[in-house]
């Protein structure tokens, strides 16, 4: 069993631009070239009109809470050190129908987990940040904005 | 002839068998597989000379040549493997069927055999520190197992439909009162009420440890062949009706909530095909098995499938309809839940011996039967009939 956070391969042609514009705190979906329309996760070809000019489009990077879950053990190591943490999906402001995955962080970007579970509801709003993980994996992920608009402090554990 | 005349009740199960279920068994899976294929050949009394084509899943450990020589089988004409796990058991069988339909093959064995009672086995531990798929989008996350994609889809369907913990908790409940009557099953002398299953740990929250499918050793086998061929056999037949394989569009391996509607998952996409060559509807649906590995996937595949509208099914799972005496008995051997996890396989041999009135806790009048797989892969079904 792996120690470390399993990490994605980046250097995959699909995808290579969204890890890329990760490492510049971008959050990319992809855009058809051709027929503008957009999908996430990256695939290798439109499936609406089978182009395989492909192309990005950045979210503004604020989204809402479409469900959520708390892993509790067994769990990989490196994730079981982080429990309790909470894992999202979110749905950019910006593109209505498109879910990502992501873990709650706090705005520092200092590590996944830190944000207490009770304390999230579906529909609750979030933002953007980045946890690096790796030279060339900055993970996008999310966090809470409270009720009065200011971003959730690290609560305590 | 017609697509569906040319298949629908031209084939029938003629053989169950199995090996003890337990937590851990000192045999390989080898040798668990061959014990369950000769039982299930006795129980046909078929000659293990006469088969000549083989299904099993692209994950079964134990080959078909090994299968085939340690057996004594003839020489084999037709065998085919199945992907995606807990989605294959009915494809595996639907494939032989159709094989034996055709005039391919004459006798086919499905098996599964598959130890897992070690902690080590079970696949989302297995991960490797760099993902080159589509779980590159979910596993760096921390959304690391399948226990976690299905809490994601649960916690929303309850945000939906004003589920609660004490609805979906009908269908563990259930299924252990199930298993409390059934002597094969692993939790045959382990009772759950209500609070002991509101009491349990967290494994993905909103799904707590006995939402989740045992771990266990065990192997399973079946045996196919002509319905023709049938009325020289021991048992009594039972017909395989309709079947169909399914995944929905633009369906992405147990992630459906990037889907346009993530609650039409692929068993939508089955159930359309399979019903509409069925000339028996959910309604005439004596009793069903249902892919259970975690037990939200009862209550998706139960609206997916026909018997209740969408977002009903955690109501109609809490009103009694799934457990003994209901109108809709589900998984009546304590399924993966409660009896033993076997991929699935276990919700067929059940539906077998209910349908020859066979079964510990036998449904009256059990004539007909759904057998689903897996909601979140993709995945089939099967309608059985005696």
């Amino acid at each position: 069993m792996i120690e470390t956070i399993p990490l994605p391969v980046t250097d995959d042609p699909v995808d290579r631009a969204f890890w890329q514009a990760c490492l510049e705190g971008r959050l990319l979906v992809q855009r058809c070239g051709d027929c503008g329309h957009v999908q996430h996760p990256p695939r290798a070809m439109c499936p609406v009109c089978r182009s395989m000019e492909l192309g990005w489009s950045e979210c503004v990077g604020t989204g809402t809470i479409w469900s959520f879950t708390v892993p509790r053990p067994p769990l990989l190591p490196a994730f079981a050190g982080l429990v309790p943490y909470v894992v999202v999906i979110v749905e950019p402001d910006d593109f209505p129908g498109i879910r990502i995955v992501g873990a709650l962080a706090g705005i520092e970007g200092n590590g996944i987990g830190g944000i207490d579970p009770e304390t999230i509801a579906i529909g609750g709003p979030v933002r953007l940040t980045f946890v690096s993980l790796a030279d060339d994996v900055a993970l996008p992920c999310w966090a809470p904005v409270a009720a009065d608009g200011s971003l959730e402090k690290d609560a305590q554990q | 002839m017609t697509q569906t005349t040319a298949f629908k009740d031209r084939t029938a199960i003629v053989g169950i068998g199995q090996t003890a279920f337990a937590k851990s068994l000192p045999e390989t899976e080898l040798q668990l597989a061959c014990r369950a294929i000769r039982a299930a050949l006795d129980d046909a009394g078929i000659d293990p000379g006469e088969v000549d084509a083989l299904g099993c899943f692209t994950q079964e450990t134990t080959p078909e040549f090994e299968i085939a020589r340690n057996l004594g089988f003839g020489e084999l004409h037709f065998f085919s493997q199945v992907a995606h796990g807990g989605g294959a058991i009915c494809g595996a069988i639907g494939q032989v069927a159709m094989a034996i339909a055709l005039g391919v093959a004459k006798v086919g064995v499905v098996w599964r055999s598959r130890k897992r009672g070690d902690p080590s086995k079970r696949q989302w531990a297995g991960v490797q520190p760099r993902i080159d798929d589509h779980w590159k989008w979910s596993r760096p996350h921390g959304l690391s197992r399948p226990v976690d994609e299905v809490a994601v889809m649960m916690r929303r369907y309850m945000h939906d439909h004003g589920a609660t913990r004490e609805q979906l908790a009908s269908v563990a409940l259930a299924q252990r009162a199930y298993a409390n009557g059934n002597p094969d099953a692993l939790m045959r002398e382990k009772p759950m009420t209500l609070s002991s299953y509101l009491d349990a740990r967290m494994i993905s929250d909103p799904l707590c440890l006995f939402d989740n499918c045992l771990e266990s050793d065990g192997a399973i086998a079946i045996v196919v062949t002509a319905a023709e061929r049938v009325r020289d056999l021991r048992r009594s037949p039972v017909l395989i009706h309709a079947f169909s394989q399914g995944m929905t569009r633009e369906h992405q391996l147990m992630t459906d909530y990037h889907g346009a509607d993530p609650f039409r998952s692929s068993s939508g996409a089955t159930a359309a095909n399979l019903w509409r060559q069925s000339d028996i509807g959910p309604a005439e649906i004596d009793f069903a098995q249902i892919y259970d590995a975690f037990s939200p996937l009862v209550l998706f595949s139960l609206e997916n499938y026909g018997f209740c509208g969408r977002g009903e099914a955690a109501a109609f799972a809490a009103g009694g309809a799934i457990a003994k005496g209901g109108s809709l008995p589900v998984n009546t051997s304590g399924g993966s839940l409660s009896e033993v996890y076997l991929h699935g396989a276990n919700l067929v041999t059940e539906a077998v011996r209910q349908l020859r009135g066979e079964a510990a806790n036998q449904v009256d009048g059990a004539e007909t039967c759904l057998v689903s797989t897996c909601d979140s892969t993709p995945n089939g079904a099967l309608v059985l009939r005696r």
